[in-house]
This record gives C-alpha cells, sequence and structure tokens, in this order.
C-alpha cells in the first residue's frame, strides 16, 4: 500500500525550528525598524547581518516543554519525599540551614530579575535567533525561581529567617549587594545586560555559584537542594552557550565593537567577582562539611579555566579582565573578611553566625597557610573569649559602604592584607568611595549611574528605613530580632535542632 | 562610534549630597591596623561638632570594645584626613577644620598593632 499522497509532511526538527525562527521574522512596513528596536542602537553596538547569529541551541518549543516537564516531575517526586521523610533532620547540622537563607534571599530574587532582563532583551533585539534564545531563557529563569521556592519552602516550616525573603531583598543591607547587581545590568541597554549576565556572570563565574552551593548540598546531606540544582544544571549549559555565543557575534559583526565588549567585559567580570564574596565565605565557613576552600575553588574554576577561556578569545582581540590579578591576590583572605563582616553585624543579618570550632579552625589553618593563624585565628580567639564572658562581639556603628559593590569597605589593600584598601574619586564637589581599583574605574566610566547608587547606610541616615534606631530598622527589614537574627549559639533554630535530634536519639 | 548621544546626554540626581542628612555631615572614621572593626565606619554629625567630641564620644562608641582603645596616647595619634597628614585642634569645630560632608578620617595609633599585632 502506498501512503496517499495527500497526508501533509511531518517537519523534520531542523524544519521546524527554522520555521519558529526565521519564519516569524518578517520585514515591517509601518514602522521603521529603528523605531520598533529604539534600544539596539544606544550602545554603539554595530550589527551588519541579524542572520549570522549562530543558534546555540535549536530548540522548539514542543520540545522544551516536554522535556522540562519530565525534569519537574521528577523534581516534584523528589521534593515530596524529602518532606514526607522528615530529610531536614538528615542535614549535617542545623548551622548548614544559614547557607539556604543566603541563597534565597539573595540568589533566587536574581533569578526572578533573570527571567525578567532577558524577557527585556529579547524584545529589544532586531534579530530572531537572538529573540527565540533569550525568551528560552527568560523562561528558564522564571522555572528555577519556581522550583527554588517550592524546595525551599520546606525548610521555612523548621527553621527561622525564610519567610519574608522577597521583601528582604528590597530592603536588607547586604541584600543590596545582589540587588543592586541586576538592577545596573537591567538599567544598560540590551548588549550589556547580555554581556553582564550572559558571559560574564553566566559562562565566566556561573560555576562559582552553583558548583559551591550544590557540591554543599550534596556533601551535607540536603537532597532537595541538589535535586533543583541538578534541575537546573542542564539549562546552565545552554545559558552558558548563549554567552559565549553573544560575544563572538558581536565581535565578529564589526571591529568598533572590541573597545565596547572589551570594558563591559572589565566592568562585569570585577562586578560578578565581588558579589561572589559572599560565596566565598558560604564554602569556607557556612558549610558544617566543606567541598574545597574559596581558594581552591578560584584556582580552578577562575585561574585555570578561565584562564583557558581568555586565551581562546585572544584571537578576536579580548584580554584578560582587568584587575582579574587582585582577585588573585584577595584568595586567600576574601572568605575571611567576608564572614568577619557578618559575625560584626550579626545583630542586623537575617541569617545566623558563629565562630568556627577548633576542627574548622584547622581545616581553615590548613587550607590557608599563608593568612589563617597570622590573621584571622587570633582575632577569631578574641571573639570566641569575649562570647565566653558573656560580652559576644557586635560592631555597634554602621560601616562605610563602597558606592558601586555596596559591600562594606572591608577588602584590604591588594599588597598588604592589614590596611583598609580606600580609593575615591570626586565628582561635581562630591566625595565618592570605593572598595578597589575596579569599583572606582567602574564610576569613573559612568558616575551619572553610580552617583543614584541606593547605599542602605545612608537610606538609613536619610530617615527612610522604618527610623534611626536598630530595632526600628530590622521591623523595616521584617527580621525578628532574637529569632532570625544574632549568633547561632542563642538562636531558636539551635535549640530546636538540639530537641530534635535528641528525640531522634532517644526513640 | 560610541555609546549614542542620548546615553551621553544622560544625568543622574546625587542621591547623597549633604541636604538630604537633616543638617548632619556624614563622616568616615577608620582605624588603621584594628581590622577587628570589618570596615571604616559611617557616622551623621552636624558639621559644628567640636573635634574634642570626635575623641572624647564618637570614637569611644565605636571602638572602646577593642582592648587597644584604652591604650591610645591621644597625643601620639596620627591624624589622615581625606588622604592627606593633618593635626586636629579639639576646639574647633569640624567645618572650621575642612572635614566636610563624607570625609574620610582615619587614625593611625603607633605601638599598637591590634590583637596580638595582628592589625586585628
Amino acid at each position: 500500500m502506498s501512503t496517499p499522497t495527500s497526508a501533509p509532511k511531518k517537519l523534520g526538527l531542523r524544519e521546524k525550528y527554522a520555521r519558529m525562527t526565521r519564519d516569524l521574522a518578517w520585514e515591517p512596513s509601518y514602522q521603521p525598524k529603528d523605531k520598533i528596536y529604539p534600544q539596539a542602537g544606544l550602545e554603539g553596538i554595530k550589527i551588519e547581518d541579524w542572520d549570522r547569529w549562530e543558534d546555540p541551541f535549536r530548540l522548539t518549543m514542543d520540545a522544551y516543554w516536554k522535556y522540562q516537564a519530565e525534569k519537574e516531575r521528577k523534581l516534584y517526586a523528589i521534593i515530596d519525599a524529602f518532606a514526607q521523610n522528615n530529610a531536614q533532620l538528615n542535614v549535617t547540622d542545623a548551622r548548614y540551614v544559614n547557607a539556604l537563607k543566603l541563597f534565597l534571599t539573595g540568589v533566587t530574587p536574581l533569578e526572578y530579575a533573570a527571567h525578567r532582563g532577558f524577557a527585556m532583551v529579547g524584545r529589544a533585539f532586531p534579530g530572531a535567533g537572538a529573540q527565540v534564545a533569550c525568551q528560552m531563557q527568560s523562561i528558564d529563569e522564571l522555572r528555577h525561581v519556581q522550583t527554588q521556592i517550592h524546595t525551599i519552602s520546606h525548610y521555612n516550616k523548621y527553621f527561622s529567617g525564610f519567610e519574608e525573603w522577597r521583601h528582604m531583598h528590597d530592603r536588607v543591607w547586604y541584600l543590596s549587594v545582589p540587588k543592586s547587581f541586576f538592577d545596573d545590568a537591567m538599567s544598560a541597554g540590551p548588549f550589556e545586560f547580555i554581556t553582564a549576565i550572559s558571559f560574564s556572570f553566566e559562562y565566566v563565574l556561573t560555576n562559582l555559584l552553583f558548583m559551591p552551593f550544590m557540591s554543599g548540598a550534596a556533601y551535607n546531606g540536603d537532597m532537595a537542594t541538589v535535586t533543583f540544582g541538578f534541575s537546573a544544571q542542564s539549562d546552565e549549559a545552554r545559558h552558558m552557550t548563549l554567552g559565549l555565543e553573544v560575544i563572538k557575534f558581536m565581535l565578529e559583526q564589526h571591529p568598533d565593537n572590541l573597545p565596547i565588549v572589551q570594558r563591559w567585559i572589565d566592568k562585569w567580570f570585577w562586578r560578578g567577582y565581588r558579589l561572589l564574596t559572599l560565596v566565598a565565605m558560604m564554602m569556607d565557613y557556612m558549610l558544617p562539611k566543606r567541598v574545597m576552600s574559596w581558594q581552591e575553588a578560584w584556582e580552578m574554576y577562575f585561574e585555570q579555566n578561565g584562564g583557558a577561556l581568555f586565551a581562546d578569545l585572544a584571537r578576536y582581540g579580548i584580554r584578560m579582565p582587568r584587575h582579574w590579578e587582585v582577585s588573585v591576590k584577595e584568595k586567600d583572605r576574601l572568605s575571611h573578611e567576608a564572614w568577619a563582616t557578618f559575625y560584626n553585624y550579626g545583630h542586623a543579618a537575617a541569617f545566623h553566625t558563629w565562630m568556627p570550632d577548633e576542627s574548622e579552625m584547622a581545616w581553615l589553618a590548613e587550607k590557608y597557610p599563608a593568612s589563617f593563624d597570622a590573621r584571622y585565628r587570633p582575632r577569631y580567639e578574641h571573639w570566641i573569649a569575649e562570647e565566653r564572658a558573656g560580652r559576644r562581639f557586635y560592631n555597634p556603628t554602621l560601616p562605610m559602604l563602597c558606592q558601586v559593590c555596596q559591600i562594606p569597605m572591608v577588602f584590604t589593600e591588594p599588597d598588604d592584607p592589614t590596611t583598609t584598601c580606600y580609593r575615591e574619586s570626586h565628582y561635581h564637589g562630591e566625595h565618592y568611595h570605593f572598595c578597589s581599583d575596579g569599583c572606582k574605574d567602574i564610576f569613573d566610566a559612568e558616575p551619572e549611574k553610580y552617583v543614584q547608587s541606593w547605599l542602605p547606610v545612608h537610606q538609613i541616615y536619610q530617615g527612610h528605613c522604618g527610623g534611626g534606631s536598630v530595632p526600628e530598622v530590622l521591623r523595616w527589614y521584617r527580621l525578628e530580632a532574637g529569632r532570625d537574627n544574632l549568633d547561632y549559639l542563642s538562636s531558636p533554630d539551635r535549640q530546636n535542632w538540639q530537641r530534635w535530634k535528641g528525640e531522634a536519639a532517644a526513640g | 562610534m560610541s555609546a549614542s548621544a542620548t546615553v551621553l546626554a544622560y544625568r543622574g540626581e546625587p542621591k547623597d549630597t549633604a541636604e538630604h542628612f537633616h543638617g548632619n555631615h556624614l563622616l568616615y572614621l577608620g582605624w588603621d591596623r584594628h581590622l577587628m572593626f570589618c570596615a571604616p565606619v559611617c557616622v551623621p554629625l552636624p558639621p559644628d561638632t567640636p573635634f574634642s567630641v570626635l575623641t572624647e564620644q564618637v570614637l569611644p562608641a565605636a571602638y572602646a570594645q577593642h582592648p587597644d582603645f584604652a591604650r591610645i596616647d591621644w597625643n601620639r595619634v596620627e591624624w589622615l584626613l581625606d588622604g592627606q597628614p593633618f593635626t586636629p585642634d579639639p576646639a574647633r569645630t569640624l567645618a572650621e577644620q575642612g572635614i566636610g560632608h563624607k570625609s574620610l578620617l582615619r587614625l593611625r595609633t603607633p605601638g599598637l598593632d591590634g590583637l596580638g599585632g595582628s592589625a586585628s
């Protein structure tokens, strides 16, 4: 029997993809293109031919839904099993849960910002291939927000500090660091946004965000978080490919694009690296069972892998990001400077801080032989003695912040780890202060943007944060004093944990 | 071509000029080689505050928890105002001696090197 000739021919994957992208693009006749895509020319990037865009992943919508639905069925089955088995009791120690608090308040809202950002740039790009790639990533990011909220919501039933995560992201002082990072990208043009997020963050630095949190979760018995990590990972591979494609496309389109792209790579490497300060301290201090040190991670993922990437991009004229060598000088101090900051201001943080115990100090001394015993151990031993004497140290005065990264000025001179690094610019008669040459360069290139920084300390002194006293500001943060903040030793989290584990042992 | 004329013409409104602070100026204070205080601090003060208020009230409130603080010989303190060596007059006000809004005042205390000499 022969097939009836009238039956429609089924499209192959390639054909389907071509119909979905190029066939959806048409030449407008009612309006000129520059009015339809008004942002495409603002940044000075020249694109001669959008059809030269190489689609890094040829995924059709039906394939996308089918594949993602399958992954999420598995994810939600595991989350259900996790909840039914009270698997929160299997994590190494309740201190671990503080890493999740930092993730939910600091990282999950960035996934949502990425969802918005990619939807915006997908609309702004005139090329159909780029539009589709951005739309897919926008949907990915929204799924990541949802899976993270659903996974972590289980912990909210048992531990403090989770329930006001969205409110906190817009208000709490240290969360202005991740928030302003993404706001900076979203308020740039579409080409800078995609260079910042897809290339500098997703391609160059994402391994240093996801690897530590997901491996840390696996090492510390948190299978729920591991599962959303795995679910997101296959998307991340696509996002990284997009990041590299974007850079190559801009550089191949016109030689004038090179200096603009290099400046963005310099800027966003430094912005991303400063943001990762939070990850450094999570790795070295917040995981009861450590995966690797921050220094080891930086050597592997940035110095080796990143170095190879930039060697590969040299044929386009791209060089290593400016000030990368400062990040190498800081690798044996970054996590200690960060943890000391949260220990100083633990009364105003929505997670708990603590001093490492003797075995953890031994691990730190082994991983950081050149710095830990000489510089950080004496500080910790003093703080432990103070705590035992009933005088747990908290810094009573609000810190000076960097105008660009918004982190308190805790970083030290690249060549002298015992001296605070101060940098300053004068602009229209005002002083502006920075933590580093990297942040000062960013300000000096776009001062009109960064004079507007919403710096939490200055906002408190202007009277915009619920009042002038710490209790008033904590209320404005929706941070419940005595429960969400302060030392882990005195926390309800710890008391509950001991009770649960004691009962479990007795039963 | 670099960024378009629209971008180059953009002007932002500075968020932290002095008039937003209810009559106060912001002053940043840093105590060198005492990194137990993780960062320099930021305090709002009226510009007509006498300098002696800094040494008698503001600095003790910020730093008295440190065992070195009680050992400071105030006659030997070296001051840096906005990066330049500075000799304060305790009786004159901050404004009278050039300590302005968002100025940075650092103090160095020779012989006091932090906890166990660790600059902490």
